[in-house]
């Protein structure tokens, strides 16, 4: 099913279109990260909406999980929160649904597999295509134990963002990006979310090397703090995936409307970094 | 169900290739940390293949650790129960008090053998928190342990045995502030420090090859058991008996009966205050299969699937999962899973005090308050083994707090 009752395209070729929407734009694509429920459904879906009002190309949802393991300190803090102001799965697929409605970007979830294999694999990718997400990035989910998220997956028509790593080895790395779908997902630096100073050596090859592996584009993740970064990762790559930078806004900031309005010029700078024109 | 084996093979040949106990274990982790378990899979693989590892290892835990560990014939005890034969295992009388050291020498051998000279570890009671401090002070290797606060306030005697043999201890603040996330953090740094270092996980769960390399290093305790008993006795004991946290003590005491039908094995979670949720660490008793820490076990999770929080008055269980194969040994019903109260476990603390001279760790009490009741069942000429994993002289504060606070209630 590549399109929904409002006409909307969804899953796969939502995300097709975002990228094709955002090339024929002259830029490259800047996928922000922020935490469902953080610190409450209303504060996201006004995020959700300024993200998209920045002209963000896609946009992570992140599901908050108890024990998240691949994450650093910033987004742990918004699971945390987000836990704590009562946040649960229902609520989760009845914001996409509602974010879908006001605004253009597609939105993936970002789950723990764990997560997803509690409530079921068939009636959590199920109600991710009912509520509108167009799939998922799935950080601790290895290869070899995901036939049977993929085959869901397809069968629903959402994409299954596979990530390569500093530390995957080249034939296995060639393994992660002919099955990943939507785009491929390259972690900058090994270690967990996080803004980090400095890109690390050898990222720009190990691009290059993706490049003339995988049809789908490559975004750069992990350790992006700002536009300065964004720019120099948007010379080699497709795109940008900033979490914790904007995570740490949505904390910071108070009132609501002044921290929308942050985030919202945060990732417009972003997106200006990654003009490629 | 899908996880029985196919007839006639024996219930040790697990793991398959993927790390697999029937439906459960696996490896559930973040692309980072794949390479790093391939490469531990490999070294331990080639371990085992080379002699010199085994006697390598072999000479440490006989000089070093005090191997074999005797076996007990628990008199007054037995008295006390009036029924079956009661004898200790006495993994108490290791070194450093527990049986966790049996693992944490092996790993840090692994480890040298990978080239890596930085240890992580995560500790609940601290015992493993301790052996792995020892093993890494044996070896000269840096070590780091990450402790939740709550446990490191009620097990600090630990605490300053794990700095004086130069580990640095790191106070866990985050979540509920126990084991599970002493794990968490364990894991955050190894997936930053995976290239140089080496996570020494201290029970049988994780990713795997952890739950089969952490059960092949404890099962020293079964076949000396074994040996023990065809010595002592001519024949194998009627009922083994064993605490299950992660379950690390007890899945090294059960592995090498589990091929023994006519051997009884049990398994004792801890039954904390309740069976209400929150109230226990006893997934095989109250749970549902899950995936907590990079495996498919028995876990605690809500409606939503979170995990749930846990309870117990012992440090080393409190946990709201299990390791992989204790889930398979569960459904295939090889092992029997029951549990025990805070109270009747305090409550055995002091009995097998007074009885024995002993003071057991509140992990183990758990474990012989059920052997008191079971013994009390059995004929005379029956033999019970309980699995002393450890010793409590880490509970004797925290044990009169506790009963401070309960008089200043009363």
């Amino acid at each position: 099913m590549a399109t929904a009752t409002d006409g909307k395209s969804t899953g796969i070729a939502a995300v097709q279109q975002a990228f094709a929407a955002c090339a024929a734009a002259g830029r490259r694509a800047v996928a922000p990260f922020v935490t469902a429920g953080d610190p409450d459904v209303e504060t996201t879906l006004a995020v959700l909406q300024a993200l998209d009002r920045a002209g963000a190309t896609i946009c992570e949802l992140g599901v908050p999980y108890s024990d998240p393991i691949a994450d650093g300190p910033v987004i742990q803090a918004s699971y945390t929160r987000a836990l704590a102001s009562g946040m649960t799965l229902d609520k989760l697929f009845e914001l996409a649904s509602r974010a879908r409605q006001t605004i253009s970007m597609p939105l993936l979830a970002m789950a723990s597999y764990s997560l997803i294999y509690r409530i079921g694999i068939d009636a959590f990718v199920s109600r991710a295509a009912a509520s509108g997400l167009a799939g998922f990035v799935v950080p601790d989910l290895p290869l070899e134990e995901s036939d049977e998220l993929d085959a869901a997956c397809r069968r629903e028509g959402l994409v299954l963002v596979r990530l390569v790593t500093p530390t995957t080895p080249p034939a296995r790395a060639e393994a992660i990006a002919e099955r990943s779908t939507g785009f491929l997902y390259c972690v900058s630096v090994a270690g967990v979310t996080g803004e980090r100073t400095a890109l690390p050596a050898g990222l720009i090859d190990r691009i290059a090397w993706l490049r003339e592996r995988t049809s789908v584009p490559i975004l750069v993740g992990f350790g992006i703090s700002g536009p300065e970064q964004a720019r120099e990762v948007s010379q080699v790559a497709d795109g940008v995936i900033v979490g914790s930078a904007v995570v740490r806004q949505i904390e910071a900031a108070a009132p609501a409307a002044a921290m929308t309005q942050a985030v919202e010029q945060f990732v417009g700078e972003l997106v200006a970094a990654c003009e490629t024109a | 169900m899908s996880s029985a084996t196919a007839p006639g093979q024996p219930l040790s040949q697990v793991p398959d290739q993927l790390g697999r106990f029937g439906q459960f274990g696996g490896r559930y982790v973040p692309e980072t940390l794949s390479a790093a378990l391939d490469q531990l899979q490999q070294a331990y693989d080639d371990a085992l293949a080379d002699p010199a590892f085994a006697r390598e290892l072999d000479d440490l835990l006989g000089a070093f650790v005090g191997r074999p560990t005797p076996l007990l014939f628990a008199r007054r005890l037995t008295e006390l129960a009036g029924g079956g034969q009661i004898y200790f295992k006495r993994e108490d009388l290791s070194h450093t008090g527990a049986h966790k050291i049996n693992n944490t020498l092996g790993q840090a051998l692994l480890a040298m053998r990978m080239g890596k000279r930085r240890i992580i570890a995560e500790t609940g009671a601290g015992q493993h928190g301790v052996a792995t401090a020892t093993a890494c002070a044996r070896f000269g290797l840096e070590c780091a342990v990450y402790m939740g606060a709550e446990d490191v306030r009620r097990q600090s005697p630990n605490v300053r045995t794990m700095r004086l043999m130069g580990a640095e201890v790191r106070p866990v603040e985050s979540g509920s502030r126990t084991l599970r996330d002493a794990i968490n953090e364990a894991m955050r740094d190894w997936m930053a420090s995976v290239e140089t270092t080496h996570y020494i996980i201290g029970s049988v769960v994780g990713p795997h090859p952890f739950p089969r390399i952490v059960r092949d290093f404890q099962s020293v305790i079964g076949r000396e058991t074994i040996d023990h008993c065809q010595r002592l006795f001519g024949r194998l004991p009627d009922t083994v008996v064993a605490c299950v946290g992660g379950g690390s003590n007890a899945a090294g005491m059960f592995y090498p009966f589990v091929d023994h039908a006519d051997v009884r094995l049990v398994g004792i979670e801890a039954g904390g205050r309740s069976s209400g949720e929150g109230e226990h660490a006893a997934p095989l008793s109250y749970g549902t299969p899950g995936i907590l820490h990079g495996s498919l076990s028995y876990v605690l999770q809500d409606t939503d699937g979170q995990t749930a929080d846990v309870h117990s008055v012992s440090a080393g269980l409190d946990y709201p999962g299990v390791g992989p194969e204790h889930s398979y040994w569960r459904d295939t019903g090889r092992v029997e899973y029951t549990n025990v109260t805070d109270a009747a476990a305090l409550e055995t603390f002091d009995t097998v005090a007074r009885q024995e001279g002993i003071l057991p760790a509140l992990e183990t009490s758990h474990a012989l308050a059920w052997a008191v009741e079971e013994a009390a069942r059995m004929q005379p000429d029956q033999i019970l083994v309980v699995c002393l994993s450890g010793r409590g002289e880490k509970d004797a504060a925290e044990i009169a707090r506790l009963r401070g606070q309960t008089e200043a209630a009363d």
